[in-house]
């Protein structure tokens, strides 16, 4: 069984002067390739904390993460910069587009980074726009857009460089619920199409899409389950 | 990342506030006009102030009569007559690196012709003086040897004073009145122009020396001259000859103590290289002034750049997010930075060339735009962009991507 997000015994401590805070205490799971995971819990439950080390933004105090095979501590911040724009796409609550700049070339972003052409670069945007069903709204600013439109923007930025997962932080949470259904139902189609996503959230209806749902409280796993919703990947490589 | 992407990124940040991009130039544009303007103005200056000079004529030396005592008061240098027209043309005979010497004398009268009258100098000098001065006339003839050694009433007419005594007909063989005495105008000498002190040249009337010695000048004794001009062979010698003429005056004039000597000489290569010191001088202080200004201009960039980096942080965090290295950003800042200077650089050359021109229009003063001091304005506007811009930039690739996507 191939395995794409690896973590054993993550703990992550905060220092604030002197007083210590640990956001995570000693967290382990494996996601197979192909998974819908839902991670969910309270605010302060350390879903954050997890979803940043996920997102190779931070780097764990202890405890190792490996990643595509690859094993992320130690690594110096150029190399995580590497990382994520090569094996991870980041879909944000807020959408974080850049404004003033067309949708197409907002997606071009990663591609930008990763040094591509501009011909192939405007190529893999124009189908990761196509996926999205954004075809047409290509040199329409973000501000041009309505929500729904601007977070599907951002979910094509996130598919341009074909990353071996998709994050996703509270996707839904600046959306109303019709625009909700519309993203999720993206989500799952992408999904069945064998793209890994991990996404926060706190609305269990949202949750409920994925095929996963791991529940964080006071910085530990609470619970793991796996829904019968449709999840090809369907065994989950849950470590004890 | 390659160039021209940052390039494209760093024009759309400034195109988004072109106010405020053109705010931020303004400081610059300013600075580099200024630097442009003075410079010009500067060495136009040092031209003119050289053209003067040499309108003098080359490696000239002056021999001047020294102070004389009457009653207890001194005159000033020049005041005593122990100089004559012997000494002019023992000079020239015997001083090896002299090429010329002109005994002269000088005075100021009103010269008349017909019904119009004008006060000017009237110079008297033997007829070396024009090879001197390089001043040779533009029609009729020179003062010749003939009309010195027979000291004949002829006299050259300075362009200013042909002017004002006939407008625009021809003096040649015409017989003007100086001190009421008549002389015949052989010729009108080539325009001069103003000298260093800022009189005119061409307000003056020649006769031969002599002439002036015996019709014009009173003196204690016959063939005294009021200052002898000199000519050194070529610029090498010049001090040479400076020695030689102080030997011979000395023998001449039986001066034992060479301290106490009763004449002087200046060398007007030195004076030369005083006014180019000088005007070096003034145009580095205008220099470091404009720079004052440049400066200012660097600080408005990095402040503006500080206050887009703060701005822009979320923006910073998203680049960060997908892939941004440090370097990146960092670049992508200092792009902007060098751009915003060098457009302003490029603004602020062609104003202050604007400017020059005119005050050159205006004034009629010569400016003079070098394509060094372009380049140096030019590598220069690109260094302030480089240096005020880094510690900008360094903030924003430093930025915590966590912390710069939550910030509001």
């Amino acid at each position: 069984m191939s395995i794409v997000i690896s973590l054993t015994d993550i703990r992550r401590v905060f220092i604030m002067g002197d007083q210590q805070f640990e956001a995570l205490k000693g967290v382990s799971f494996d996601i197979a390739p192909g998974e819908f995971v839902a991670i969910m819990g309270a605010s302060g439950s350390g879903k954050s904390t997890c979803m940043n080390i996920l997102g190779c933004l931070d780097l764990p105090t202890s405890g190792r993460y490996l990643l595509d095979g690859g094993d992320v501590g130690g690594m110096s911040t150029d190399q995580l910069a590497d990382i994520r724009n090569k094996k991870l796409g980041f879909v944000f609550q807020g959408f974080n587009l850049l404004a003033r700049t067309p949708a197409i070339e907002n997606v071009e972003l990663p591609l930008v980074y990763a040094g591509l052409h501009s011909k192939e670069r405007r190529q893999q945007a124009l189908i990761a726009m196509e996926q999205v069903g954004l075809s047409g709204k290509e040199n329409n600013h973000p501000s041009q857009l309505s929500g729904g439109q601007q977070q599907r923007v951002a979910i094509a930025r996130a598919l341009v460089n074909n990353p071996a997962v998709i994050l996703a932080d509270e996707p839904t949470g600046n959306l109303d619920s019709s625009t909700t259904e519309e993203i999720m139902g993206l989500f799952t189609a992408l999904n069945r199409q064998g793209i890994t996503i991990i996404m926060v959230t706190h609305e269990h209806d949202v949750a409920a899409y994925a095929g996963r749902q791991i529940t964080f409280k006071d910085g530990r796993i609470i619970s793991d389950l796996q829904t019968s919703q449709a999840c090809q990947a369907g065994q989950a490589g849950q470590k004890a | 990342m390659n160039f021209i992407q940052t390039l494209k990124i760093a024009l759309r940040a400034l195109r988004t506030n072109k106010m405020r991009s053109f705010l931020t130039m303004l400081g610059i544009i300013i600075g580099i006009a200024a630097v442009i303007a003075m410079m010009a103005v500067g060495t136009g200056a040092s031209y003119v102030i050289s053209q003067q000079i040499a309108s003098i004529g080359s490696n000239i030396i002056l021999v001047l009569p020294g102070s004389t005592t009457s009653g207890g008061m001194r005159t000033g240098s020049g005041g005593a007559q122990t100089l004559s027209s012997d000494d002019a043309r023992a000079i020239m005979a015997e001083c090896p690196s002299v090429a010329y010497a002109a005994g002269t004398v000088r005075t100021a009268g009103q010269i008349v012709s017909g019904n119009m009258n004008w006060s000017s100098v009237v110079m008297g000098g033997t007829p070396e003086l024009f090879e001197i001065r390089e001043w040779p006339v533009v029609s009729g003839r020179p003062i010749s040897q003939e009309d010195e050694n027979g000291a004949l009433k002829v006299c050259l007419l300075g362009q200013t004073v042909a002017e004002n005594l006939f407008g625009s007909a021809d003096p040649v063989g015409n017989i003007i009145r100086i001190k009421k005495i008549p002389f015949t105008v052989i010729g009108i000498l080539d325009r001069k122009g103003q000298s260093p002190q800022g009189q005119d040249q061409d307000d003056a009337v020649f006769v031969p020396l002599r002439t002036a010695q015996r019709n014009l000048v009173r003196s204690q004794r016959s063939g005294i001259v009021s200052a002898i001009i000199v000519k050194a062979e070529n610029g090498e010698v010049i001090d040479t000859a400076e020695s030689e003429i102080k030997a011979l005056l000395n023998q001449r004039h039986r001066i034992s103590n060479a301290k106490e000597p009763d004449f002087s000489t200046r060398n007007l290569s030195e004076i030369l290289a005083v006014a180019e010191q000088s005007s070096k001088a003034m145009s580095l202080l205008l220099g470091a002034v404009a720079s004052i200004s440049l400066i200012v201009g660097g600080i408005g960039i990095m402040n503006i750049m500080l206050v887009s980096v703060t701005e822009r942080t979320r923006e910073i965090g998203i680049r960060m997010a997908i892939g941004a290295k440090k370097n990146d950003i960092l670049l992508q800042f200092m792009t902007e930075a060098v751009l915003l200077t060098m457009l302003g650089g490029l603004i602020g050359i062609a104003l202050g060339a604007g400017g020059a021109t005119a005050v050159s229009r205006m004034l009629e003063w010569p400016t003079m735009i070098s394509f060094q001091s372009i380049a140096i304005a030019f590598v220069f506007s690109g260094a302030v962009g480089i240096f005020f811009g880094f510690y900008p930039a360094k903030k924003a690739a430093g930025l915590n991507p966590i912390d710069a996507l939550r910030y509001e």
